[in-house]
């Protein structure tokens, strides 16, 4: 088999709340293969969520290490860091997270703007993205002149638009009604099998469970 | 980067608080420009002092007058070079609401120890060889539509009856605080009515001007002025004219410091308002803030926004302040009785101090927030519930 594309050994993580630390995740290993479609389920408050940040390098563990690609993510300093995100990992949260005063275009766009690419390579690049998710009639639209399923279309286009390592989703349609729920797992499932993008996705929905290849339980910060 | 684009957008979010907080600041700016240029309005006066020039007084109070004689007996005093005198007239033009300085004053010398004071040869010449010439400054000129020729009758009260001039003469300021509301007649014209309807008041001056020759002996001839008059019945106080205007501007001194103090709460003031827009905004934002971290993009980006907005804001408000500014001044300035305020105008300093306060304002205010977008961690501005 060849090696993990994400390797994350004996991964430990607290949080302090006033003088007490709270232990989130103990000891964790996982290993993701290149294009796997990870599932992470679990009760409220499992730490799944804490997972997929470290796992995105959005946070550092406590104890263990994370390899993504073969990069030591912890090793990296915060620049380096964020460098290493804009490059190699792509973000979907369950709020969307668009910003309201850019349209779906320029939401796309964002990303974008931290490589060399110029205007029009831009412009192809965010336009592409926008058709995958099918959004090619909304380029224009603010996030507010769209749906929830809409929205997140716009996000998952925003996270894919620099065509990264890796795509983590944490509770992708957790806000949403049934129907733009199956239309958002099966653009995922499809980045998935037709793109071969690795995706880690956090769910507490089982239908949406039923489109990964792999699905993990986490249960007061222990797989089980 | 388009970051500007962003910016932009990000400060015209809430149009009608972004709205509020520019009218805030303008009005603020306007208050402050106002403030600057009344006090500025006070000091002008010395400005347009000369050094060179010794005001000699009745001991006792503005109001009492000095002897003519004493004239002779002052040009003798080694190191002066002029002396000339002046005298209130006060009186009525047309109506009491039409106020500017009137004086009869030595048409001989007067505008040779007022060399701001610009006349043109030949109606200098004319003025003085005719006892009812007056000269008019060319800012009361235009306001009263004073022409050469034309005669101002006026009715007196410090010297009753009525009075005719003819204006020979148009003067013209020298320099931008030099006082061009003016209006010049013969002193002796005055004296002579005098001698005829009150004898008891001939041969009295208002004050004495003395042009010296060295700036550096202003002290030592003032003493000397004053030594020769001492034990009259009439005394005199001798000071440089930058004294006696010092002496006139000290007595408002408090309320000048007072709005001085005020212009500098006001941008104070500013500084809470737009600091509490900046504020409300960077909270509401803490989660795309956080989003933007998460992409990738940098400290020095999220500097650009927060900084950028704050400064744009601050900008536009500093611009519409001093726009309203002119207008503002030019109408106070309209319903000022011309001949109070020769001075009435707004500073390049004040232009510069005001946009250099809202300056100073827009990074102020962009401390806190900035401060607190840079420390946000990425996990706790996600998860952070607006
Ligand atoms: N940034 C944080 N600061 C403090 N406590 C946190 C933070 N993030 C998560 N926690 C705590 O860690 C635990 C796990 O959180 P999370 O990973 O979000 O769980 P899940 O996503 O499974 O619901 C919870 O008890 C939560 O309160
Ligand atoms: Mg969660």
């Amino acid at each position: 088999m060849a090696q993990a594309i994400i390797q994350v050994q004996g991964v430990s993580k607290s949080y302090w709340r006033d003088s007490f630390e709270v232990p989130v995740l103990k000891d964790i290993s996982i290993d993701v293969q290149d294009g796997e479609f990870l599932c992470l389920m679990g009760p409220s408050g499992s730490g799944k969520t804490t997972l997929l940040n470290l796992i995105a390098g959005i946070d550092r563990p406590g104890m263990g290490k994370i390899l993504v690609g073969g990069t030591d993510i912890g090793s990296l300093s915060e620049t380096a860091l964020a460098k290493w995100r804009s490059q190699h990992v792509g973000f979907v949260f369950q709020f969307y997270n668009l910003l309201p005063v850019l349209t779906a275009f320029e939401n796309v766009e964002l990303p974008l703007l931290l490589t060399p690419l110029s205007k029009a390579e831009r412009r192809k690049h965010v336009e592409l993205a926008l058709d995958v998710v099918g959004l090619s009639d909304r380029v224009h639209h603010y996030p507010k002149q769209l749906s929830g399923g809409q929205e997140q279309r716009v996000a998952i286009a925003r996270a894919i638009v620099t065509d990264p390592t890796l795509l983590v989703a944490d509770e992708p349609t957790g806000d949403l009604d049934k129907h733009s729920a199956e239309e958002i797992m099966i653009l995922l499932e499809r980045l998935n099998k037709e793109f071969k993008k690795t995706i880690v996705m956090v769910t507490h929905d089982p239908r949406a469970a039923e489109k990964a290849t792999v699905t993990h339980h986490l249960d007061k910060g222990e797989l089980s | 980067m388009r970051i500007f684009k962003l910016i932009y957008k990000n400060a015209l979010r809430h149009k009608l608080r972004t709205a509020l907080t520019v009218l805030g600041m303008a009005i603020a700016v306007m208050a402050f420009g106002v403030l600057r240029t009344v006090v500025d309005m006070y000091y002008a006066g010395i400005d347009a002092t000369a050094v060179n020039r010794l005001i000699t007084r009745q001991a006792v109070s503005y109001i009492f007058t000095l002897p003519y004689s004493y004239r002779d007996q002052i040009a003798k005093v080694p190191g002066v070079e002029t002396v000339s005198f002046a005298n209130w007239f006060g009186g009525t033009y047309i109506d009491k609401k039409n106020f500017f300085a009137r004086m009869g004053v030595d048409a001989e010398t007067i505008f040779d120890v007022y060399p701001e004071y610009v006349l043109p040869p030949k109606e200098y010449e004319t003025f003085k060889s005719e006892r009812n010439a007056c000269v008019v400054g060319s800012e009361l000129a235009k306001q009263y539509r004073f022409k050469i020729g034309d005669i101002i009758s006026m009715d007196g009260d410090i010297y009753p009856g009525p009075w005719s001039f003819v204006v020979r003469g148009i003067y013209y300021p020298r320099d931008k605080v030099t006082d061009a509301t003016q209006m010049f007649f013969h002193w002796q014209y005055i004296d002579e009515r005098m001698k005829q309807d009150m004898p008891g008041r001939t041969g009295q001056v208002g004050w004495y001007i003395i042009k010296i020759k060295d700036p550096s002996q202003a002290a030592a001839i003032s003493e000397q002025v004053d030594a020769l008059f001492k034990n009259s019945s009439n005394e005199t106080k001798t000071e440089t004219e930058r004294a006696f205007t010092q002496g006139f501007i000290n007595g408002f001194s408090s309320l000048l410091n007072a709005m001085n103090a005020v212009s500098f709460i006001i941008i104070g003031i500013i500084m809470l308002v737009l600091g509490n827009t900046m504020i409300m905004s960077a909270r509401e934002r803490t989660r795309e803030y956080a989003v933007l971290k998460t992409l990738g993009f940098s400290g020095g980006h999220l500097f650009g926004l927060i900084f950028g907005e704050s400064m744009l804001i601050s900008a536009f408000g500093a611009v519409a302040g001093l726009l309203i500014t002119y207008p503002f001044v030019a109408g106070i300035e309209a319903k000022m009785p011309k001949g109070f305020f020769p001075y009435f105008f707004i500073t390049p300093q004040t232009v510069i101090l005001a946009g250099a306060a809202a300056l100073t304002i827009g990074v102020l205010a962009s401390i806190f927030p900035l401060q607190r977008a840079l420390r946000m961690k990425i996990v706790d501005g996600l998860r952070f519930i607006g």
